[in-house]
């Protein structure tokens, strides 16, 4: 499918059902729903809320050929990677922050010609996903013009017809999963998130099968007495999955902050032994674990305490 | 003359200062963030500090410094936390009045590299991309540049434009329809530059007290232009100083 193909993208989603039933199921069940040459998108944000369970769920199944797009990606692109997962990565950014320098192993690929990364400004994947969201095949904007960004990627520009000003046309993306964490959801798969929205509302309305993860499972009175809260209505979600510590060792807002000590550990590691470390790492923390309790075992009860406080202090 | 700053607190007192009387500041995490928050608790109190992951007006912890532009640490005590797009589009609307970000390359035409050193498609040093600095250079009212003054960094043509400057010079980034902004000044760790009026041309502007013009030229890979008379930048002020220790005491930025 071009990525711009809106008419396609209506017709894949008119193909399904949005009845409004219970969505709970288990992490393998739903990424299960993924197949082979797919395009994921990731929600959240850098190490901020994202999809972590379902990341390393999609790994342990072994998918392959996939196109992974988020807006500013951080290390689950590395292990998409490593793995030979992905034949295209879709982003504006990829690496894990500052402190940590650039990432090894996008050097690596990047500068021996095995990558296929499409360079956007973080307003043009903004723009791309709020497009799908929209159901059209671009947005105009005045970002990107003029810049190497729009020579290498798929933008055009047209004269507006109102103005005759340049405008950029950034084209709509249509992924065929959507992987979302959030804090609380009914069963039926309303979800509401706390703290920062990101982009994951536009991700999820743009893709064909949204999956979510949320901290927590509410009951539909709860919701209700919330609505406002809502950023996900249950008939966009195809699967639900109660996974507290979902986004874990990255930062959920309220309730746990980004372990920075693991960062470092996991770059100084890359540091000393190569982008080999990457598959030990996966093996250790995917492959060696066979659910999200087993993978929180290996963290510790009191990693999770420290980080959990360590957001208390910062949004009490 | 030996100085009692390091050269990325003089940076953010230097980028600080151009801050004064701004209403408000598309700022990156890092030197531009400190100096935001610098120039809020000093000079400019009216300023509101926006940031990328969808934060406005934060109020951040002392010690507690943000890494990304998206976490806790940024949105504390914030007026509102919005979602990725709608800060941007606020700046395409043209409420963001200067935006603050650095680069790996930077050319005498204040274009901005971060994706690749070398070709495209064979880069010699593959870069993490653009993040927000394309869509902050094309649609900030104005954009300061602050970076540590390297030859290696300051190149006479980038070989990426991540994010547009004047591209080639005079009135090419008009042309190319970014019809709103630009860069207005660099701060350097050497001193403060800006861009001829017409040719938009790097242009030297002060240098930073004990900084010789010979330094300059040195560590600038292309020929900058000095105008006859070179003003000394007031140094750095305890004040301002102890302000920026309180925000970052275990040195993390500065």
């Amino acid at each position: 499918m071009k990525s711009a193909d809106f008419v396609e993208a209506r017709h894949r989603l008119e193909a399904k059902s949005l009845a409004d039933v219970e969505k709970l199921t288990s992490l393998g069940e739903a990424v299960a729903r993924i197949s082979d040459g797919d395009h994921i998108a990731i929600g959240g944000c850098m190490f901020t809320r994202t999809p972590l369970a379902l990341v390393m769920e999609t790994l342990r199944q072994r998918r392959k050929q996939l196109t992974i797009s988020k807006n500013l990606m951080c290390y689950e692109g590395e292990w998409f990677m490593a793995m030979d997962a992905v034949s295209n990565i879709i982003t504006s950014w990829l690496g894990i922050g500052l402190p940590w320098g650039i990432s090894r192993i996008l050097r690596e690929k990047g500068e021996s010609g095995q990558l296929k990364l499409e360079d956007w400004s973080h307003m043009g994947m903004g723009m791309r996903y709020r497009a799908g969201a929209m159901g059209i095949p671009f947005l105009p904007s005045l970002t990107m013009l003029g810049s190497d960004l729009a020579r290498v990627t798929e933008c055009k520009t047209m004269t507006c017809p109102f103005t005759g000003e340049q405008l950029n046309l950034i084209p709509a993306l249509f992924p065929d999963v959507a992987l979302i964490h959030v804090h609380r959801a009914d069963k039926y798969g309303n979800c509401q998130i706390d703290g920062y929205p990101f982009m994951d509302a536009d991700i999820a309305a743009a893709s064909t099968t949204v999956l979510v993860t949320a901290e927590e499972i509410i009951d539909e009175e709860d919701i209700r007495r919330h609505p406002d809260r809502t950023a996900l209505p249950g008939f966009m979600v195809d699967a639900l999955v109660h996974v507290p510590y979902g986004a874990f060792p990255h930062e959920m807002h309220g309730l746990y902050e980004a372990d920075f000590e693991h960062f470092d550990d996991y770059v100084e590691a890359i540091t000393r032994d190569g982008t080999s470390a990457i598959l030990d790492y996966l093996n250790r923390y995917v492959f060696g674990v066979d659910s999200h309790e087993a993978y929180l075992a290996v963290f510790g009860k009191e990693r999770l305490q420290r980080q959990a406080a360590a957001a208390m202090e910062l949004v009490g | 003359m030996t100085m009692d700053y390091t050269p990325t607190e003089l940076l953010s007192v230097m980028a600080s200062r151009m801050m004064k009387g701004t209403g408000t500041i598309f700022a990156g995490v890092g030197i531009p963030l400190l100096a935001a928050i610098l120039a809020k608790r000093t000079h400019t109190p009216g300023l509101t500090i926006v940031v990328e992951g969808g934060s406005i007006g934060p109020q951040v912890m002392p010690g507690r410094l943000p890494i990304s532009t998206n976490e806790m640490r940024v949105a504390r005590r914030a007026t509102m936390l919005v979602g990725i797009n709608e800060v941007f589009l606020l700046t395409q609307r043209g409420f963001l009045e200067v935006g603050f970000m650095g680069g790996a390359q930077i050319d005498r035409h204040g274009n901005v590299n971060t994706t690749v050193v070398g070709s495209y498609e064979k880069p010699k040093v593959r870069l993490p991309g653009s993040g927000g600095a394309n869509d902050i250079i094309s649609l900030c009212r104005r954009t300061v540049l602050v970076t540590i003054h390297e030859k290696r960094r300051f190149v006479p043509k980038v070989d990426f434009v991540t994010s547009p400057g004047f591209l080639d010079g005079g009135e090419d980034r008009r042309r190319s329809g970014l019809i709103f902004g630009g860069v207005s000044n660099m701060v350097t760790d050497l001193g403060m530059m800006g861009f001829d009026e017409k040719t938009k041309e790097m242009r030297l502007e002060s240098l930073h007290p004990g900084v010789t013009l010979d330094r300059v030229i040195e560590n600038t890979g292309f020929e900058l232009l000095i105008p006859d008379f070179i003003p000394v930048t007031e140094p750095p002020t305890q004040a301002e100083l102890d302000e920026l220790r309180r925000l970052d005491p275990d040195h993390r930025f500065l």
